[in-house]
């Protein structure tokens, strides 16, 4: 019984993960700096089209894709390379949207999907999902959109919530119920009607969020994925989910850390510089610590993510321990400001916004936590 | 030396057989929790011959040197051996400070003659060290000491004290910071370093009970003791250099020790089987949701801990801030575990009104002992406070306080 928590960590950091982690850090500074950060906020979109074409340029859409369908066939743990640093720069590309829904159709794609859809994916197609619905549960099966048959097409109904990019989504992946059973269903951009989405106000002002009203939208049967899988392609959907996230909370982590430490070595008060009190000095130390834990389980959950069991146990801690941890550096860093951390033009709030927004989606660490006890204990 | 996974499985099976096959005997007394918790006879023996028993059976010392007394052989072996011991939950090595710090250190700095004379006794524990840095003044101000060491021809002649000198009184070498000159402005500049001899004239180790009602560290007296020049290592003056380099090795933030387990270590699957036997409401107090949920978060730090090791391996993953994991080890490591035996204790409802020596009282009272021990941890070897300081100053570059 006991075995099970008799966890020995393996890391394994290949030579490609090694490359993209340095060309994924110098493209996200070089196109993401902070004035970008601030402009992009005022603007319509989470990330410029020319930005998201040198992504796809970069191949790293299709990064794990198999070669098959026109992607690198590589892992995960390859595209936590890559997000890691956009967390870091604050660059909320659709590219974690895109992935999942890739991996999903992986999963529970039929052939006639997985031939057509990856493919385009891996060209610059931008997906995203709409898995949420307005009672605000994590649970990807508390479903009331629906699906059903009318005149040899899907017709939906009901509200998806929290689609992030949706507007300018190729394709939307949508779970609802479907002859009493959870499915899901692919929707294309060209049969939602403009006046069915709208954009949401949400606390991470760096990314796009979105409302679906499903009530009206037809779709062809054959956008339905293999239902059987469903229940499998929704585990793959928030695992790794769970892993992206956890790597752009990593990246963003460091970011606030360097923040809060530039602030502590810049600013004085009674003629000393406030990084030298112990009262400042002792939590950022601190939280650097978390941080690095967050790390080490991060790529820990990276290395083993295919295993079953110890993928999820791993992915799950990480998570956990990511989410604490960035949550504990971003409220710091507003204290640690003094008055100027209570301004909108203080970086604090951009960190404590996104930690915020993270725990909100696919599970914050008392979540994890109890799905750790039921695998583990 | 690449050695295949093969090699190295076929490696831990021998090794797991050797201890396994070599178990000790369950002693019929109290063991220490660590090698800083030594406070009888008969303890201070068992242990002493279960680290000779390992070391002539190759087992320690396994990287280091053959000329010295060493294996000579690779430290991933070494990691190996440690881990069995460790994971099989064998009695630590007692002359810790020989083999985790002083020995590690007269390796790196001390003269050919040093690594002659002292490097075997430290492996078979045949001369056990102790460490004289901190005094009854100057504790986390160790620049600051000011035990006296003047020279005298050939000599130098030690007056002063030393305090909390772990296995003090079991020791016959001590690894000395005293003060060489007084006058200098620069209080660093006046320190020297010293392998020191315990049992000579003058020298007078008194034992100090510690909070568990047991023994373990004493106040070492000094009183007008000679010691010949030759005991100096790293020149006179060079004190303060040699002592952070001791550090070091003392804080795990630098390699070189010859392996082993220094202290009896506690796994969170052990808290969560006394969470399984207690207690709560009429049922195992591991289906209270509130201690679960804590349970979890000690399994996650654990973890954690475990995976901050394994990528400290990983340049390309430390390379923003390279010393950040070896020089918190010993900070969030040692504070996690004093969390954890807290906890444990805790969860224990009545029971944890008992300790030690009442049979009703949990696992023996091990986790009280274990939580009381845990403070030698946060205190020793540089308190849990200081290492904070270190850490923002060094790796975040913080101003100093
Ligand atoms: C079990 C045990 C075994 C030991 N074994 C040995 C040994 O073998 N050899 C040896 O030389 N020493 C040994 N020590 C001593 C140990 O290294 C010292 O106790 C430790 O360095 C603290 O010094 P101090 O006791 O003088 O406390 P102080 O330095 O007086 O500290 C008191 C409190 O003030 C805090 N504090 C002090 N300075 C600062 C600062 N600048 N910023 C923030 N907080 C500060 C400390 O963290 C602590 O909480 C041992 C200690 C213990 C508990």
């Amino acid at each position: 019984m006991s075995d099970k928590l008799k966890i020995y960590p393996v890391i394994n950091f290949s030579d490609e993960q090694e490359q993209l982690l340095e060309v994924a850090t110098n493209f996200c500074r070089n196109r993401w700096p902070n004035e970008r950060i601030r402009q992009q906020i005022k603007d319509e979109d989470s990330i410029d089209a020319y930005v998201w074409q040198e992504i796809v340029e970069l191949g790293w859409p299709g990064v794990a894709i198999p070669e098959e369908y026109g992607g690198s066939g590589l892992d995960l743990a390859e595209v936590v390379t890559l997000v890691e640093p956009m967390g870091q720069y604050l660059l909320a590309s659709p590219l974690v949207s895109t992935t999942v829904v890739a991996q999903a159709l992986i999963v529970a794609g039929t052939d006639n999907q997985k031939s057509h859809l990856l493919p385009a994916i891996c060209e610059g197609s931008v997906a995203s999902q709409a898995l949420s619905e307005p009672h605000g549960d994590w649970d990807l099966l508390n479903l009331n959109c629906k699906a059903e048959r009318e005149h040899g097409k899907l017709s939906l109904s009901g509200t998806k919530n929290l689609i992030t990019d949706a507007h300018v989504a190729d394709i939307i992946l949508v779970s609802v119920i479907f002859e009493g059973e959870p499915a899901l269903v692919m929707v294309a951009k060209e049969d939602i009607p403009q006046s069915s989405i709208r954009r949401e106000t949400i606390i991470d002002e760096t990314r796009r969020s979105y409302r679906l009203c499903l009530d009206g939208i037809a779709v062809p049967v054959d956008n339905l994925l293999r239902q059987e899988d469903t229940i499998k392609a929704l585990n793959r959907i928030e695992l790794v989910s769970c892993l992206l996230h956890t790597a752009e909370i990593c990246g963003a982590n460091n970011a606030a850390i360097n923040t809060v430490v530039e602030y502590l070595n810049t600013r004085k008060q009674f003629g000393r510089f406030i990084g030298s009190y112990q009262a400042l000095k002792h939590p950022t130390v601190q939280c650097l610590q978390e941080y690095e834990a967050a790390r080490s389980l991060l790529y820990y959950a990276a290395s083993v993510f295919e295993n079953e069991h110890e993928g999820e146990v791993a992915v799950r801690m990480a998570k956990a321990q990511a989410g604490m941890a960035f949550s504990f550096i971003a409220d710091r860093a507003i204290q640690f400001h003094g008055g100027f951390g209570f301004t909108y033009e203080c970086d604090a709030q951009l960190y404590r916004r996104r930690a915020i927004w993270h725990e909100s989606q696919f599970g914050d660490g008392n979540y994890h936590r109890q799905k750790l006890a039921e695998l583990l204990l | 030396m690449n050695k295949t996974d093969n090699e190295l499985d076929d490696f831990r099976y021998e090794v797991r057989d050797w201890l396994e096959k070599n178990r000790p005997k369950k002693p019929d007394f109290l063991m220490p929790q660590s090698f800083m918790e030594v406070g009888t006879d008969e303890q201070f023996h068992y242990l002493r011959e279960w680290q000779q028993k390992v070391y002539e059976a190759g087992f320690l010392g396994m990287a280091w040197p053959r000329e010295y007394g060493g294996g000579g052989r690779s430290q991933i072996l070494q990691d190996i051996a440690t881990q069995e011991m460790k994971v099989g939950k064998f009695p630590f090595m007692i002359n810790a400070i020989g083999v985790s710090w002083a020995g590690p250190l007269i390796l790196n700095m001390g003269t050919e003659e040093d690594k002659r004379k002292y490097i075997k006794g430290i492996l078979s524990a045949e001369d056990i060290w102790c460490q004289g840095f901190s005094e009854p003044d100057h504790g986390s101000d160790l620049g600051n000491v000011q035990l006296k060491a003047e020279r005298d021809g050939d000599d130098y002649i030690l007056t002063g004290s030393k305090i909390w000198t772990t296995l003090g009184n079991y020791a016959k070498y001590m690894i000395l910071l005293a003060r060489t000159n007084p006058k200098i402005e620069n209080k660093y500049a006046g320190l020297s370093y010293f392998l020191s001899p315990m049992k000579i004239q003058g020298v007078d180790p008194v034992p100090i009970q510690k909070l568990t009602g047991e023994y373990g560290f004493c106040q070492t007296y000094f009183d007008g003791v000679r010691i010949p020049a030759s005991c100096l290592i790293g020149g006179e003056g060079n004190g303060w250099r040699v002592a952070i380099q001791t550090l070091q090795y003392e804080r795990n933030a630098e390699g070189g020790a010859a392996g082993g387990p220094t202290s009896e270590i506690p796994y969170v699957h052990e808290v969560i089987d006394v969470a399984r036997k207690i207690k709560r409401d009429g049922k195992p107090a591991i289906e209270n949701p509130h201690i679960r949920d804590q349970a979890i978060k000690f399994l996650i730090t654990e973890v954690a801990c475990r995976a901050n090791l394994v990528r400290d391996e990983i340049p390309s993953l430390v390379i923003e801030r390279p010393q950040s994991l070896s020089m918190s080890l010993k900070g969030y490591g040692c504070d996690f575990w004093q969390k954890m035996q807290e906890f444990a204790m805790s969860l224990q409802g009545q029971s944890a009104a008992y300790y030690v020596g009442d049979d009703l009282a949990v696992a023996g009272g091990r986790w009280h002992r274990a939580y009381f021990n845990s403070f030698s941890t946060t205190i020793g070897g540089g308190t849990t406070e200081i290492q904070r300081n270190i850490v923002g100053e060094r790796i975040l570059g913080l101003p100093k306080s």
